[in-house]
Order: structure tokens, then sequence, then C-alpha cells
């Protein structure tokens, strides 16, 4: 592995936190930097190529491609700027891959920054994706730092995708719109976690719909909320045919910080069987005082239970 | 050791101040293991969570190796060398087995020395070392991962409260021999709140609390044939208190 070319510092810290890369990555990848294209590899099965309008990428992986992976971070550390971005996955036939995206903002200055990206995945038979996302922020800037991600999910007979979305710092204002529909035997498993502080307020919702025969969609949301920060969790399961939906959404509120969870679960279907569960709670004080019996501080109690609930 | 001097506690109910302990006086010594038993609702727990400092006292003093602990919080107490194992576990979601081993022994633990302590308790430990300590156990598991946390701890005084409450009967077979290696490996003092004859049996000195006062208290061999004269040993203690009345 080679250091990266057109990548300073700042940014390369943030690469580190949004997709633990220190080095170009084995395998395809689209490093995209306060806007701009900063370095991008294809390799024999995937193929990374600039949309001809300008607005973003396609990313191409060839039917039966096995153990590679994708990695398309973006990284902004220019204040006041705001982008909106389209990226299309085609993932084909028996295709088995990891692709990594992620959103790190640096802001250090005084205008809001944005960045809003739209991720598109179109699955084919049999095809396999794990999906990761981190989305970090920081920057002692009063701008503040915006992610709007948007994904669409479309998956073919018998295709597998397990997506885990991680938002833990520093991201002042974020509002999450993810859908997918399932065909046939496909499965969709999606784990978010979320952590938000300060004046923060982070949205989430999800429209899954199961259109095929023993289709399945698990949706589990686990997230914080402290000091003054807002979050709102809407989750709809959509039965069209014999199916499985699961979602659950598990929140811990602190000091004076407001949550909602909007469960919806529609069954158009005789044997599409959906369940939702969401639970919102302080922590409990026995878990607080178990941790004290074991010498740690009331600071450290709650910092451990924060963190293993997040883990 | 362990010196409680008159030690009180009450709780404000509308009728006035209901009284749950009463001026109890007791000393654990070096190397002692004593068992606490006694009806229900006598105040046993209670006494429990005053050692461990959950409780406030409303009257009377704990000192711990010559140190007056009345007024130590928590995590005082615990750094000083005082343990508690739950009635009731708690459970949390998220922090797996080997998080809570780790916190509890205060040290970066490899997997395989925590699985340890949980071979200890007779748990297969590659099978929960990774298990998120959440509903998912059962009673007598998270009981056994309880022990495991004091256990990890190794401090001067552990203090268990009714270890066999809740759990089933394969899962207190194993309980009775970690208490009973417990007893032949002792290194601090060990103060147990049990209504087991196996578990009293093992005791080097007896205690009974009944309606908020201690009835009896006494070497083993002493207290235990009072106590089994009658069909168990909660009726037994009811009488005790009855006499001693």
């Amino acid at each position: 592995m080679a250091d990266f070319a057109n990548i300073d510092e700042i940014q390369l810290r943030m690469l580190d936190e949004v997709a633990d890369l220190h080095q170009v990555p084995a395998g395809a990848y689209n490093i995209r930097a306060n806007g701009k294209m900063a370095d991008r590899a294809s390799t024999a099965n995937i193929e990374i190529v600039s949309k001809d309008d300008g607005s973003g990428i396609d990313v191409r992986i060839k039917p039966g491609t096995r153990h590679e992976s994708v990695h398309i971070p973006v990284v902004l550390s220019e204040s006041g700027l705001h982008e909106v971005v389209y990226n299309d996955f085609y993932i084909g036939d028996d295709a088995d891959v990891v692709i990594v995206a992620g959103c790190g903002i640096h802001n250090c200055g005084d205008q809001d920054s944005m960045h809003n990206g739209i991720h598109r995945f179109f699955l084919g038979k049999n095809a396999k994706v794990k999906y990761v996302e981190k989305h970090y922020g920081e920057g002692d800037g009063k701008g503040k730092r915006i992610m709007n991600p948007g994904t669409e999910v479309t998956m073919e007979e018998n295709s597998y995708m397990e997506m885990e979305m991680v938002q833990i710092k520093g991201v002042d204002s974020t509002k999450r719109n993810t859908t997918a529909d399932l065909a046939a035997g496909a499965k969709l498993v999606i784990r978010e976690r979320l952590l938000t502080h300060g004046t923060q307020y982070a949205e989430s919702g999800f429209v899954v719909n199961l259109n095929g025969d023993d289709s399945s969609a698990n949706v589990i949301s686990r997230s914080v909320a402290k000091d003054e920060s807002r979050q709102l969790f809407l989750s709809e399961i959509n039965g069209n045919a014999r199916c499985a939906g699961h979602s659950e959404c598990d929140a811990i509120i602190m000091d004076n910080a407001k949550i909602g969870a909007v469960p919806k679960i529609t069954a158009n279907d005789i044997d599409a069987a959906l369940i939702h569960e969401a639970a919102i709670g302080k922590i409990a004080g026995e878990q607080i005082i178990k941790l004290m019996t074991l010498g740690l501080t009331e600071e450290e109690a709650e910092a451990q239970i924060v963190n293993g609930f997040l883990k | 050791m362990l010196t409680i001097e008159n030690l009180s506690f009450g709780v404000q109910e509308d009728k006035g101040q209901k009284e749950i302990l009463r001026d109890v006086n007791l000393t654990v010594g070096d190397r002692k293991f004593v068992v606490i038993t006694g009806p229900n609702g006598g105040g046993k727990s209670t006494l429990a969570r005053l050692i461990a400092g959950i409780e406030k006292p409303t009257a009377g003093r704990i000192s711990f190796d010559g140190t007056d602990i009345t007024e130590l919080d928590i995590t005082q107490r615990a750094n000083m060398g005082i343990s508690y194992a739950f009635q009731q576990p708690v459970r949390f979601k998220g922090l797996q087995v080997l998080d809570l081993i780790r916190l509890a022994a205060r040290k970066k633990l490899s997997p395989a020395d925590a699985c340890e302590y949980l071979s200890e308790v007779g748990l297969c430990a590659k099978d929960y070392i990774n298990r998120e300590v959440n509903a998912s156990l059962s009673g007598g598991e998270l009981k056994r991962i309880e022990i495991a946390t004091v256990l990890a701890r190794a401090t001067k005084l552990s203090v268990f409260d009714e270890p066999e409450a809740g759990i089933d009967l394969w899962s207190f077979q194993n309980l009775i021999a970690v208490f009973e290696r417990m007893r032949e490996t002792i290194q601090g003092s060990v103060l147990i709140i049990s209504h087991q004859e196996r578990i009293l049996n093992i005791a080097d000195e007896i205690v009974v609390i009944a309606d908020g006062r201690i009835t009896a208290h006494g070497p083993k061999d002493e207290i235990l044939p009072q106590l089994l004269g009658t069909a168990s040993a909660v009726d037994a203690c009811s009488m005790l208190y009855k006499g001693g009345r």
C-alpha cells in the first residue's frame, strides 16, 4: 500500500475516522476531498467512473466478483462547502463485496459545511453486500457540520445486504432517509448507531418494502441523546408478500435531550409477519450502582454503559 | 476487618418512620466466612446494601479495616476493598461479559484470563465471554457472572446477597461448589446472605437477623443445630425470633 498523493493531514485523519484508512486501500476506491475527486482506482472486477454530468460516480461490480472491497470516503475540510453527490452502485449477480463509505467534515470556519450523499444500490440475484457508513465531524468553528444521507436499495431475488451506519461524534444536523425494495428471498439487515450531544439534531427514517415471498428485513437502531440534542426515528415496514419484518429502536435519553420514535408496520398480505419494538429510557440507576460497586465513579459508569450500548 | 456499631436504617412512610434495621452490632473478622440468615423481610439485604454504601444508615457507624466508612460512597468503599454481589444482577444492553469482568478486575485481562473466572463459576467460558449481559442470559447464568465479577475483584471483603435466589437446580449445584472452594481458598472475609443449609454448613459463623435485629450470632456448630430443629431454616428463624423476644 502506498500513501495518498493528494490528501493533507486533516483529511487523512478524517479518512481514518470514517473509513479506517491510513494508506491507499487494496481494491477499488474513490476519495473525494473538498468537492473534488482526490484519488481513484478501479480493479479488474470493479469499475468506478464519473457520471457524465459530474454529479457523482457509478460503481460497477462484475457478476461473480468475490471478496473484493470498494472504499468511497468523502472528506470536507473547507468551511462553507455545500455539495450534493449521487453515487450509484451496480452489484452483479452472485457478487460478494464490502463497500465502505463515510463522510468526515472538519469545519473550523464560521460557515456551514454540508454534504448530502445519495447512494443507490442495485443488487443482482444472489449478490451479497456488506455496507459500512460512518459519519464524523470536528472543528471548533461556529459553522455547522451537516450531513443528509439518502440511501436507496433495490434488491433482486435472494440477494443479501447488511448495512452498518454509525454517527457518533460531531455532526450538528443530519437527516437520513433509507428506502429498500426487496424481491423474493432477499434479506436486508440494517444496524444503526447514533450518538447526539450539544444541540445536535438527528432524524433517521427507514422505509422497507418487502415485495417478494420469503423476503425479510431487520432494522436495528441504537441511539443515545445527550445534553440538549434531539432525535427522531421513523421506521416503516410494508409487508407486501409472505415475508418477515422486524424493527427495533432502542434509545437512551440523558440530560435535557428529546427523542421520538415513530414505528409503522403495514401488512398487505396474510402471510406477512411484522414486529416492531421501541424503547426509550434513561440509564437504569441499578446499572450505575453495579459499576460503582466495581470501583468506577458515577461518570465512568455512565460512560461505560453508553459505550457498551453503542458498541 | 468489618465493624458495625449501633446501625439503624428506616424509611419514611405515610404512617411515619418504618424501621428496617434497629441497633445492629456485628464484627466480621479477618478471613472469616460468615453467613447471615433469617426470615424474608427481616433486614438482611438492607444490611448488605448499607455495607456496600448503596443505602445510608439513619444511625450508627460502619468501620472497615479501622477506617470509619459511614460517610463514604459506593465507589470509595469498592476501592477500599469491599465487593458486593447483587441478589438480582443487573442487565446491560451492549456490555459484554468480557467487558464486565475486565471492569471488575480493573485491568485489561486477556480473554483467556477472564475465562478462568467464568470457569470458576461453572460456565463454559468460550460460550459466554462475548455474550451481552442482557435479557438473553438466564437468571442462573447472570447470577454466576455476577459472582465471577466479585471473584475477579478479589477484595478483602466480599458480600453476596442470596446467591442462590432465582437459580435453577443445575446452577445451584455449581454455585455451592464455588462457595465451598471459596471457603477453602479464602483470602479475604466473606459475608453471604443465604437460606441454604449447604452454605450455612460451611460457615465459620452464622448470624440470624429477624425483624431488623440480630437474634443470634455464633459459631456454626452452635447456631446451625438450633436452625435445623424444624422443617426449614426459615421457620426455625421465625421460632428463634419469637423465642428471643
